[in-house]
């Protein structure tokens, strides 16, 4: 993976940037000693190991203005940071950026319950949004396996989803707000309590930019209460078609579950050897639907989901008839990841999205892809939305096999693409993906969206070598070659 | 006359952007023209007419997205959603009344570009929500695309959203894909009688902070509640306040039976059913109570945090008298006033200042739209980030210039 060069004029410059920083962020904010930046080398797509310049991490949104302001003055470039839990190396360091860290920012601000919101700093985890909440039987729809740990800011930077994202939306229809800060330090606030402020909706493009545009320093989330009840439904099939299409039957009679997820049989294997979830193991593929809301409606639903699951030619199905029930059925699925790694030691998870209609045919190519590479392959896919998440089970130690499972990995993402899919469902582009972007972009495509990092970042100074292969000027994607009055009028109807 | 360039596809509409660009000629971008009254006059030469890129070119059901040309006429795509059961969730708005035109008329693309969404906004999300990707010609001349058609994407910043919402000043959709949903089984509404604005939206609050997935949650004062074809609302005679759930029978009877429950310490309790719900929804959706009589009124949409609904309501009729009604819980204003030069523009939004929100005029003359600031004002930084995005996308100002703000 080839990142930009390091500026060694920055480099040269690192004790003069680490007192800036110290006169800025006072105490242990600062952290320069190599054993401690360590601990910020990789995120969670751990082939990738850089040290950062620095390590910086502010309490105050005066600290973020003023550190950025500085940085860009002085040309030093920055990756933002969450939890480090992303798949895809967009907290990756780079050895002449500051890794500014956002852990600090670790406060629930306000609860609102009567405006149904809360407002946090971007540092608390995803799970202790509903944890301040859940007393009053309040939470935080979107749900990533990884919730425990990653931070909210880090979910608006990825726009996480979950496996309750189907039928309560992901990351960017669950935020009402945020308060950020531009590269040259200036403060901003999108959105609040109210709904759609006018004007362009820089919310909306701030979600899912991966750290490109700006930093978050305050996040203003929907909160809902929670659904009377649940139940879970397991449905097992002879193949991932038959699973497939029971879910087009399930959506196609009106339904959306809260939550449809599936598996495939070495997913199924795995999980079920790890955590005892009581999945049947003669299943080439298995559903969980979930069904939430009042008792009258989930006894209703999931009795007409079985029925649809039985036309569709389920070999098995279990409802479950008690609170530990459910959660052992979603066990196995919510740990699927640590399973494949137990199984294997290594593993490349990816995160495609097809058209559910062709869950079939990708499988199928996968399977051959798998003899080809000589590489297992597990399967976990948000059923619901078409968001496919194939386990590459590789062993680092042996040489070449981690370049054969990246290669692996890229003519999944490859096939998703031609399928009519896209390269990324939630786990964002960052490095693993960025050279990718042509599979699914043109030049004018991917131009077009870096003169949007053009308004917020013109220098380029916020984590850049993530998202976009090829790094343009701003003053080259700006300039316009215009041949004033040299254009023939179009041959178009005109009247 | 101005002139109209009606292109027959994608790359007729390319070659006549960069046609404009070459002439520095501005286009008055269309899909047939039925939101002309929102927004600023636009100060453009030429018409560009998008009414032949229309056509529902991929749909199906089973996926939940649509893909459509951006003059596809809404009621073909609500006719084709219709027979396969589904909706557009965010229930975009039907302006024609509210314009003095007829109903029906408008397209997908003006719906995105416009981010119209209606009373199940609240649950639902609005029309940003549901536009997965499209393509499009930019003011720069070039073609592009962003997003895709599927429903989960993160795959490069999500130009959709700055799309949606932006009245065709940044390029020139040429298709776009919608995510489209299942219509609810059924669908009834709960309705308390006589509550004025402070109590009816506590229990709006009370209601959407409820596990019943309210769709819907509006509020009638007694002289608007009049004006409603529902029967049971306008022989009320008192002021109206609405409640809607939706989804399978049983269900529907279950959290009717709740809503019902919970609103009893408020007063009197009714249900509509699901005829007079559809029409109710409908006439919330499209400010009906402001349109006939009322056409010469300028109307307000005003959004606030929901428990700041009732003072501000409170404070825009002491100050500019007229009318409003609630929706979104209490968080949409619909204000009615009687039509003056400058709109009440300074005193609404000298109301809002304090709460946060914002402030649209949706509807006033040319003459007045032109004067005062149809969208809310931005702070001087978000102006400016705002201006470097119109001149990423339109750096000549060729699209629709001055539509959201003067001289953008
Ligand atoms: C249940 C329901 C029923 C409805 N019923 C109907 C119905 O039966 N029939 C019906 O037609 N409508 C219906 N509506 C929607 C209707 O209310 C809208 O008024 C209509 O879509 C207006 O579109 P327009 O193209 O005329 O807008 P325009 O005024 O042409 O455009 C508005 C804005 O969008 C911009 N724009 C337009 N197209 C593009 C583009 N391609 N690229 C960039 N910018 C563009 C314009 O420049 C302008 O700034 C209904 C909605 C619902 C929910
Ligand atoms: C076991 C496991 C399971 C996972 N499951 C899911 C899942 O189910 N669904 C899902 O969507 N993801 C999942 N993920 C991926 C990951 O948890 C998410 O992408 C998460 O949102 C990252 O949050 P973070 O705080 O760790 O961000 P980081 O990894 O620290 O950063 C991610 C990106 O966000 C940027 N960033 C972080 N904070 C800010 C800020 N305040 N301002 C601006 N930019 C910022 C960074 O620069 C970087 O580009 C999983 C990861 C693991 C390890």
């Amino acid at each position: 993976m080839l990142m930009p060069k390091p500026d060694q004029g920055v480099i040269d410059r690192r004790a003069e940037i680490i007192a800036a920083m110290r006169a800025i962020v006072p105490g242990e904010g600062v952290i320069a000693d190599d054993a401690m930046l360590r601990a910020f080398e990789c995120d969670g797509l751990m082939a990738y190991r850089q040290l950062p310049l620095i390590v910086v991490l502010p309490e105050t949104t005066a600290q973020v203005s003023e550190i950025l302001a500085y940085c860009h003055d002085n040309g030093v470039k920055i990756v933002p940071r969450g939890a480090g839990t992303g798949l895809s190396g967009g907290a990756l360091p780079l050895a002449d950026a500051i890794t500014l860290g956002l852990s600090k920012f670790n406060q629930v601000l306000d609860i609102d319950y009567a405006n149904r919101c809360a407002v946090v700093q971007p540092g608390v985890t995803n799970l202790g949004v509903t944890k301040a909440v859940e007393g009053d039987g309040f939470y935080y729809a979107p749900d990533p396996s990884s919730q425990i740990a990653c931070s909210i800011g880090g979910n608006i930077a990825e726009n996480s989803g979950g496996v309750h994202c189907l039928k309560y939306g992901l990351t960017t229809n669950n935020v009402l707000g945020v308060e950020m800060v531009l590269m040259d330090g200036t403060v901003l606030r999108l959105g609040g309590k109210h709904l759609d402020p006018g004007g362009y909706d820089l919310l909306g493009v701030l979600t899912g930019s991966e750290g490109l545009l700006g930093v978050i320093t305050e996040v203003t989330v929907r909160i809902l209460k929670k659904p009377e009840t649940a139940r879970a439904v397991l449905l097992g099939f002879n193949s991932s078609e038959e699973g497939g299409d029971c879910v087009a039957a399930i959506i196609n009679a009106g339904i959306i579950p809260g939550g449809i997820e599936m598996m495939d049989k070495p997913a199924i294997h795995a999980t079920e050897e790890f955590v005892h979830a009581g999945y049947p193991m003669d299943v080439e593929a298995l559903l969980i639907v979930e069904l939430d809301g009042p008792k009258v409606e989930v006894d209703y639903l999931i009795e007409r989901v079985s029925e649809i699951a039985k036309g569709e030619g389920a070999i098995y199905s279990r409802i479950s008839e008690s609170e530990e029930e459910r959660a052992a059925f979603w066990s196995g699925r919510k740990n699927a990841f640590p399973a494949v790694g137990r199984i294997s030691p290594d593993y490349l998870c990816m995160d495609g999205t097809i058209p559910r209609k062709k869950l079939g045919l990708v499988l199928q190519r996968m399977t051959e892809m798998s003899d080809k590479y000589g590489l297992r392959v597990a399967n976990v896919f948000h059923a619901g939305d078409g968001n496919l998440h194939p386990l590459i089970m590789f062993d680092a130690n042996q040489p070449g096999e981690l370049d054969r499972a990246e290669e692996f990995g890229a003519d999944i993402l490859k096939l998703c693409v031609e399928v009519g899919g896209v390269l990324s469902g939630e786990h964002g582009i960052g490095v693993e993906k960025r050279d990718l972007m042509g599979e699914m972009f043109t030049e004018d495509d991917l131009k077009q969206q870096q003169r949007v990092k053009c308004a917020f970042d013109p220098d380029h100074h916020l984590n850049p070598g993530k998202v976009y292969p090829t790094l343009h000027r701003c003053a080259e994607l700006g300039r316009m070659h215009i041949s004033r009055g040299q254009v023939p009028f179009p041959d178009i109807p005109r009247f | 006359m101005t002139e109209i360039l009606k292109p027959d596809t994608a790359d007729q509409v390319l070659d006549a952007v960069k046609w404009a660009v070459s002439e520095a000629t501005p286009l008055d971008v269309r899909g047939t023209g039925t939101k002309a009254g929102f927004g600023r006059p636009v100060q453009a030469g030429r018409v560009l007419d998008l009414s032949n890129l229309a056509g529902i070119t991929e749909y199906d059901p089973g996926e939940l997205v649509l893909t459509a040309g951006p003059a596809t006429p809404m009621a073909e795509i609500e006719q084709a959603l219709a027979e396969a059961n589904q909706e557009l969730a965010f229930e975009p708005m039907d302006l024609g009344a509210l314009y003095g035109n007829g109903a029906g008329a408008g397209t997908l693309g003006g719906v995105i570009a416009a981010n119209l969404s209606g009373p199940r906004r609240i649950k639902a999300g609005a029309a940003r929500d549901h536009f997965l990707g499209f393509q499009a010609v930019s003011g720069r001349g070039e073609v592009f695309k962003s997003g895709g058609k599927v429903m989960k994407n993160v795959t490069g910043f999500d130009l959709s959203k700055l799309m949606a919402g932006s009245f065709g000043t940044l390029a020139v959709m040429t298709q776009v894909s919608v995510k489209v949903l299942p219509r609810p089984e059924k669908t009834r509404t709960v309705l308390l009688m006589g509550a004025d604005d402070t109590h009816a939206v506590a229990a709006l609050c009370d209601a959407l902070g409820s596990s019943h997935e309210v769709a819907g949650a509006a509020h009638l004062p007694a002289s608007v509640a009049q004006r409603s074809a529902v029967g049971y609302v306008s022989g009320a005679g008192t002021a109206v306040t609405a409640v809607r759930v939706e989804g399978p029978g049983p269900s529907v009877e279950h959290r009717c039976k709740s809503l019902r429950d919970l609103f009893a310490p408020f007063g009197a309790v009714e249900e509509l059913h699901s005829h007079n719900s559809a029409a109710f929804w409908r006439e919330i959706r499209d400010a009906a109570p402001f349109t006939g009589d009322w056409q010469d009124h300028q109307v307000w949409r005003v959004s606030v945090p929901p428990t700041a609904g009732p003072i501000v309501g409170q404070h825009l009729r002491a100050r500019l008298g007229g009318e409003v009604y609630y929706d979104w819980g209490g968080g949409l204003i619909w204000f009615a006033l009687d039509a003056r030069s400058d709109a009440g523009a300074a005193d609404i939004r000298r109301v809002i200042r304090d709460c946060g929100g914002h402030a649209t005029l949706v509807r006033a003359t040319a003459d007045v739209r032109q004067a005062v600031a149809v969208f809310q004002p931005q702070p001087g930084p978000l102006a400016d980030l705002s201006k470097r995005v119109k001149e990423a996308f339109d750096p000549e100002g060729i699209l629709n210039p001055g539509r959201m703000t003067a001289g953008v």
